[in-house]
């Protein structure tokens, strides 16, 4: 008996049918498409898009060299060098970041104590060549002056969850 | 319109103006289906895109209207690369054999009472020809390149045509059982009366093996194995590039409207109006609501389109057949029962069953 409604099922196309069906219930479903240069998905406080160097609102820099973003970088995209500045304080003289080795994975941002290297929302950059995508300390702390409305509003959003 | 034409041209000699009239016809008949065959690249695009929940294209032009024209210039500028252990000769012939057969079956289609460009009396049997020498085409295109991909994907295309050729030769042998005639256009005229008279109903079977057969012919999924992008790469055009490649996809999308066509025409009462039969006759002649509603070449061209776009509706469903299941259900399940339904057609014919063949 199974295999005779087996049978009937394959010779009139049962399932096929059934199949059409499915897909053409979708053909008319509300398309969720983001059209992109336009519009945008939602973004998390959290993102991690290109880093930037903080400072302090008297426009001290933050980071005190501490190398501990330079250890703990999996990709090993890090490099510092520091010096002793005028005034006592631990500086660095060289801070950069190649992103043709970063892996976005956000430990630098994590690790520092002073909260001087974050990443930020910003992720629609591009290089004509190798050297744009090698970050300085004058362009981390550009991008760091350009953010820092955004970058400060998304660490206080985040802040009782760290 | 053709009368005008032949008497302004009546100071040429005569062999000259039935040549520039059929070049005329010609014309009149491969630019709209070349117009065709770019739109139905982006009606598959945009319909697959829809059953994906996605848009599809929509950059170039109002809601992406003019990607085929851009693919078009795109695809003429490139560069047709030629590989160097590739026999040219048969290289460049392979397309071309493709492309030549897909544009010539459509002599003999007609697309309404007497619009044909060659009205021939075996227009079946040249229309079964004309499709499967599209496949000298594929298995030269796949030989020539001299890469295992493409030679993998002509042999199973070569394969795959042949034993889909016989269920759809027996399937060609019903519609003519049913009509009594192998002209296209007679076959149309028997179908008259109502939509009941469709070979549809008496031929059933025959009409879904038609059409799945015009499935495997054109290689379209779910019998793509001779493409088989996820194994063998594109298949048998791989190594084509630009000009040459786009001439197989040019062929291919012909081939799907063709098939479309003919099932249209072959089973569905080609340009007969659905309405014949169930509205009074003086609402199917005459002009205004008569023109839309009696028969006509709108209804060829509707019906062609909805098999059209059951060939997207099927792709964007079915996951692709594995070789060995095409092949048991090309020998093992349609040919038997086309053979089985071929006795039962004739039967039907000789006992003058109605309210077909009564």
């Amino acid at each position: 008996m199974n295999t005779i409604s087996n049978y009937i099922k394959s010779l009139f196309l049962i399932e096929l049918m059934k199949g059409l069906i499915l897909t053409g219930r979708y053909l008319f479903k509300r398309k969720i498409t983001v059209q992109y240069p336009e519009e945008k998905t939602p973004m998390s406080p959290r993102f991690r898009g290109l880093h930037a160097q903080r400072r302090y609102a008297n426009g001290e820099e933050r980071c005190i060299a501490c190398k501990l973003c330079e250890a703990v970088c999996p990709a090993l995209a890090i490099t510092i060098d520091m010096e002793e500045r005028e005034d006592g304080s631990r500086r660095t003289t060289r801070y950069d970041i190649d992103l043709t080795k970063c892996i976005f994975c956000g430990f630098c941002e994590e690790s520092c104590p002073v909260d001087a290297i974050v990443e930020t929302r910003h992720f629609e950059y591009y290089g004509d060549v190798r050297e744009d995508l090698y970050m300085t300390k004058e362009k981390l702390l550009a991008h760091g002056d350009k953010f820092e409305k955004q970058i400060a509003a998304d660490r206080a959003a985040d802040a009782k969850y760290r | 319109m053709l009368e005008a034409i032949q008497s302004a041209l009546s100071f040429l000699p005569d062999g000259l103006v039935t040549l520039l009239i059929i070049l005329l016809k010609i014309f009149a008949l491969l630019l709209p289906l070349l117009g065709a065959v770019a739109y139905l690249t982006l009606a598959e695009r945009k319909v697959i895109g829809y059953i994906q929940v996605r848009i599809g294209p929509n950059r170039v032009g109002p809601r992406g209207l003019l990607q085929p024209i851009a693919d078009a210039v795109k695809l003429m500028f490139k560069e047709t690369i030629l590989p160097t252990n590739a026999n040219l000769f048969l290289f460049i012939l392979g397309p071309i054999l493709t492309i030549g057969p897909a544009m010539a079956a459509w002599a003999v289609v007609p697309f309404d009472d007497g619009m044909v460009i060659a009205d021939i009396d075996a227009a079946l049997l040249y229309i079964l020809a004309m499709t499967s020498l599209g496949v000298y085409g594929v298995i030269i295109a796949g030989w020539a390149s001299n890469s295992k991909y493409a030679f993998l994907g002509a042999l199973r295309s070569a394969a795959q045509i042949v034993s889909y050729e016989i269920a759809m030769g027996f399937a060609l042998v019903g519609v003519l059982l049913a009509a009594g005639s192998l002209n296209l256009g007679e076959i149309v005229t028997a179908q008259q009366g109502s939509v009941i008279q469709w070979f549809m109903w008496p031929l059933l079977p025959l009409f879904l093996i038609y059409f799945i057969a015009g499935l495997a012919e054109t290689n379209r999924a779910p019998f793509d194995v001779a493409e088989g992008e996820s194994e063998i790469v594109a298949g048998f055009h791989v190594e084509y590039s630009a000009m040459a490649f786009s001439v197989f996809f040019l062929a291919e999308y012909a081939n799907i409207i063709l098939i479309s066509l003919l099932t249209a025409a072959m089973f569905m009462g080609g340009w007969l109006s659905p309405f014949e039969g169930i509205l009074p006759e003086s609402m199917l002649t005459g002009g205004g609501l008569g023109l839309l509603l009696g028969s006509g070449i709108h209804w060829l061209l509707l019906k062609t389109a909805f098999f059209m776009f059951l060939f997207l509706w099927i792709r964007a469903t079915y996951p692709r057949y594995r070789y060995d299941q095409i092949m048991r259900l090309g020998w093992k399940v349609f040919i038997p029962i086309t053979i089985v339904w071929l006795m039962v057609v004739a039967a039907m014919v000789v006992g003058n069953v109605g309210p077909w063949f009564d």
